[in-house]
């Protein structure tokens, strides 16, 4: 493609992604070059192989596919709570994940609600463990991510395009032909991407839901490579695998996306008027219903048994709060001074390497990622005295995926529809930036920083690494909690995070929505 | 240790504190969290050595030594404090510890002639339920019941790794056979104790693999007496948890008093109600009340460190072969 003159230039975000493949792939390089000769990948780690594949391709298809629906919903109907609704759904993508698999087992469990209910009416207890076990947890921590991104795409297409459908009278196969399935033709395959390389490095949650050694990934064999055999080479190699498919499965996805977008509109406030009929409304709040009730039931659970403990909690896990919170304030920004300039440069054309740079953060193991650093921070400094700029750092670039996901699509439009007028003007470089590409690209800003800082502060990611005893983060003292039987308040802890999770990303998202569409 | 300080620099600490010698000893995470025995083992110490006693947690026991191997002979480690008998031999192939040169009237059930690691807690691990419940006598009639049970994946967790060792100290060659027939018996597999432990806890299953410690945690702590640790007829396979001295040590002289003070009384008495394990040298005292409630195998089960080392991969391949069916 021709590059022609552009309002800004795409080297910052060039560097940026520059910048984050060689932490990646420095740390992952740092981490083989320590080995020692070790083994090779034998006949289990091919085994770990198939499952983490098979796990992450169904896990992503349901989580997207179910999103379409319910992302519909939320888009077309408005009704009291439904921005509330909207923030909540994030709140499972954001657990930790011992967290959460304790409120899918309060709810699905062989001891959970629902097996409870059956019990009552006399059927046997539901059985979780297996691989629907797997994919089932991993559609209740991806399935909101989805929806968010596809409500992303239905509101990112001009209220202009409803009122023109509106006008020509387009029923529903018509709107879904003109307006709807080209959005989701650009919008899915990145979403599908994205929750395809969450599941692709799943470790505790596969395991334990999968019901034992059979549900073995890749993340595990690492995870055993490095503590059981401590046989580093190993585990460079199988993270190294895990890198590589994500790498794939990413360009794979963003080849197959659409990339002219909706074009820009006038930001008038959207009106719809399709979707109006009984049966429409009926479909829409079935989707509503289930979603919400799939999604928000563990939550409950958490809370149910979490509030209780609230009170309990002593001073350090107030100051591990404080900790998560210095944390993710400072991964929020530099996720954004990552994410800005290499949304910018994919919009201007530089696809491939920025992106899928981008996505290789989510196929990371942080275990190779924390060792990797570890090994290249010792010589020169104490890791302990580094431990939360690191942390902040590699929370940063695990979320950047999200951010990208979130922010691509809406820079794209910005650089395709007012780049030549920037240009006309004489507005280049920093005027553009200020006055041009970040207000129009408000919202889209505001729920990345909200993910991003919610991310880190759910995130226990490197931190174990580099732990303290000082300076614990919120994640971390949870996990110290229960191994010290303090169930109750690790469980009061929970509620915490979630608390605080859930409010910085309210925060966030809503200061980017301010004066916006609701 | 010129890495704390050049830190304590940055942090803009005072001068005065580096005069003092500062002691790092490496640990697993719980013993330095605020409910671990790790507060009162530095106040103790502290009190006596005109020193800087400095915990470091870095995750549990295996997690520890790769990180001991990571950082080689540069450690700033003095001590390493955590390690279990399964990971002693890989610890001492590293070459990088010294002999302790401690001496105690030991209270193990096995006697203790490590050179380079000294004991300071053990336990049994057991299967804990709820202690209204009836519990099987042996691993076979754990096999035939229908009796649910969490346990931790021996790649990834310290009890996980013991329960493997235990049922192949008890059965040897037909550790293949027990897991097997056990593998209908197992609701999942987590991978660590914490997971396991909060299902039980939960109504997940009917037993966890944990001590037989714990119930007197649920005892002391919560004076709830609802959990008891199942007596197993083939013996209990038993943890003990030892320090050694790094041979890098720069204050070797520190280090060894550090190990004399942890099989001494003052140190003994605070593990049993914080670390929720029986100590090495039963302090004067005795135990604290509600320790004497618990069961007592009638035989304690220990593969040495050597022996250990050996059968692990093989043993673990079986557990993964009989549970992947």
């Amino acid at each position: 493609m021709a590059r022609r003159a552009q309002p800004i230039s795409a080297s910052p975000g060039v560097g940026a992604a520059l910048f984050v493949a060689a932490l990646i792939l420095g740390t992952l390089a740092a981490v083989a070059l320590r080995a020692e000769a070790g083994r090779g990948l034998g006949a289990s780690d091919w085994a770990a192989l198939r499952f983490t594949l098979t796990q992450a391709l169904l896990s992503a298809v349901f989580s997207v596919l179910l999103a379409v629906p319910v992302a519909r919903a939320l888009a077309r109907r408005r009704f009291p709570g439904r921005s509330l609704l909207i923030a909540l759904l994030g709140a499972p993508f954001i657990l930790p994940v011992i967290v959460a698999i304790l409120g899918l087992i309060a709810v699905f469990g062989r001891a959970g609600w629902i097996s409870q209910a059956l019990g009552f009416l006399g059927f046997e207890p539901l059985q979780i463990y297996g691989l629907h076990g797997v994919v089932l947890a991993h559609v209740f921590f991806n399935l909101p991510l989805a929806t968010r991104l596809i409500l992303q795409g239905w509101q990112e297409t001009p209220a202009e395009h409803f009122r023109l459908a509106a006008q020509i009278n387009a029923g529903a196969i018509s709107m879904w032909r003109l307006l709807e399935a080209p959005m989701l033709r650009q919008v899915l395959p990145g979403t599908f991407a994205v929750v395809f390389a969450i599941c692709l490095s799943s470790f505790a949650v596969a395991l334990t839901l999968g019901g034992g050694p059979r549900a073995t990934t890749i993340e595990l064999a690492i995870y055993q490579a490095f503590r059981f055999d401590f046989d580093l080479g190993r585990a460079a190699l199988l993270s190294a695998v895990q890198l590589l498919l994500t790498g794939a499965a990413g360009y794979l996805a963003l080849k197959a996306a659409r990339h002219d977008g909706p074009g820009a509109g006038l930001d008038r406030v959207l009106q719809r008027w399709d979707g109006q009929n009984t049966s429409a409304r009926l479909f829409d709040l079935f989707w509503l219903l289930a979603a919400a009730s799939f999604l928000l039931l563990p939550l409950a659970a958490l809370l149910v048994s979490g509030l209780p403990g609230l009170p309990l909690l002593q001073a350090s896990v107030w100051w591990a709060a404080m900790t998560s919170l210095l944390v993710a304030a400072c991964s929020t920004v530099i996720l954004l001074c990552l994410a800005l300039p290499m949304s910018a440069a994919v919009a201007l054309g530089r696809r491939g390497g920025v992106e899928t740079a981008g996505i290789l953060g989510l196929a990371a193991s942080p275990l190779v990622i924390g060792t990797g650093l570890f090994i290249l921070i010792y010589p020169i400094a104490d890791p302990f005295a580094l431990a939360l700029p690191v942390t902040a750092l590699v929370n940063a670039i695990m979320a950047l995926p999200f951010a990208l996901r979130i922010l691509v699509p809406r820079a794209s439009e910005v650089i395709a529809g007012y780049g030549r007028l920037g240009l006309s003007l004489n507005m280049i470089g920093w005027p553009f930036w200020r006055q041009v590409f970040l207000p129009r690209l408000r919202a889209q800003i505001g729920f990345a920083a909200g993910l991003g800082a919610a991310l880190s502060m759910g995130d226990l990611g490197v931190i174990t690494l580099f732990a303290d005893p000082e300076v614990a983060t919120l994640p971390l003292q949870i996990y110290r909690l229960m191994g010290a039987y303090q169930m109750q308040a690790a469980s009061g802890a929970a509620v915490l995070l979630l608390l605080l999770s859930m409010g910085a990303f309210w925060i966030l998202d809503r200061g980017g929505r301010w004066h916006a569409e609701d | 240790m010129k890495y704390s300080v050049f830190a304590a620099a940055l942090l803009g600490a005072s001068a005065a504190y580096a005069d003092t010698p500062e002691l790092t000893v490496y640990t697993y995470d719980s013993f330095v969290s605020d409910w671990g025995p790790g507060p009162a083992v530095e106040k103790a110490f502290e009190a006596q050595c005109g020193c800087d006693l400095k915990l470091v947690g870095a995750g549990d026991g295996a997690a520890l030594l790769a990180r001991i191997k990571l950082e080689g002979a540069r450690s700033d480690a003095d001590v390493v404090l955590g390690l279990d008998t399964n990971l002693t031999a890989a610890a001492k192939e590293t070459g990088l510890f010294a002999e302790h040169g401690v001496s105690a009237d030991y209270s193990l059930p096995v006697a203790w002639e490590d050179a380079t690691f000294a004991p300071y807690d053990w336990g049994y691990f057991a299967f804990v339920h709820n202690a209204d419940a009836a519990a099987p006598a042996d691993f076979k009639a754990l096999a035939a019941s229908d009796k649910k049970i969490v346990i931790q994946d021996p790649r990834s967790s310290t009890p996980g790794l013991g329960l493997l060792l235990w049922v192949k100290a008890a059965y040897g060659d037909e550790a293949t056979a027990i897991w097997e027939a056990l593998s209908d018996n197992v609701v999942t597999v987590t991978k660590g104790w914490s997971e396991a432990y909060g299902m039980f806890l939960e109504g997940e299953a009917d037993m966890v693999l944990s001590y037989t410690t714990s119930p007197a945690y649920h005892l002391i702590a919560e004076e709830d007496a609802s959990k008891a640790a199942a007596a197993f007829d083939e013996g209990h396979y038993m943890q003990v948890e030892v320090a050694g001295i790094l041979a890098g040590s720069d204050q070797p002289e520190l280090a060894k008093s550090f190990m004399a003070f942890m099989v001494s009384e003052e140190f003994q008495s605070i593990i049993p109600t914080t670390n929720w394990m029986y100590p090495a040298v039963t302090p004067a005292a005795g135990l604290p009340e509600g320790f004497e409630t618990l069961v007592t195998p009638a035989k304690s089960l220990l593969l040495s460190a050597d022996e250990a080392a050996a059968v692990r991969d093989a043993a673990l391949s079986e557990w993964l072969d009989a549970l992947s069916q």
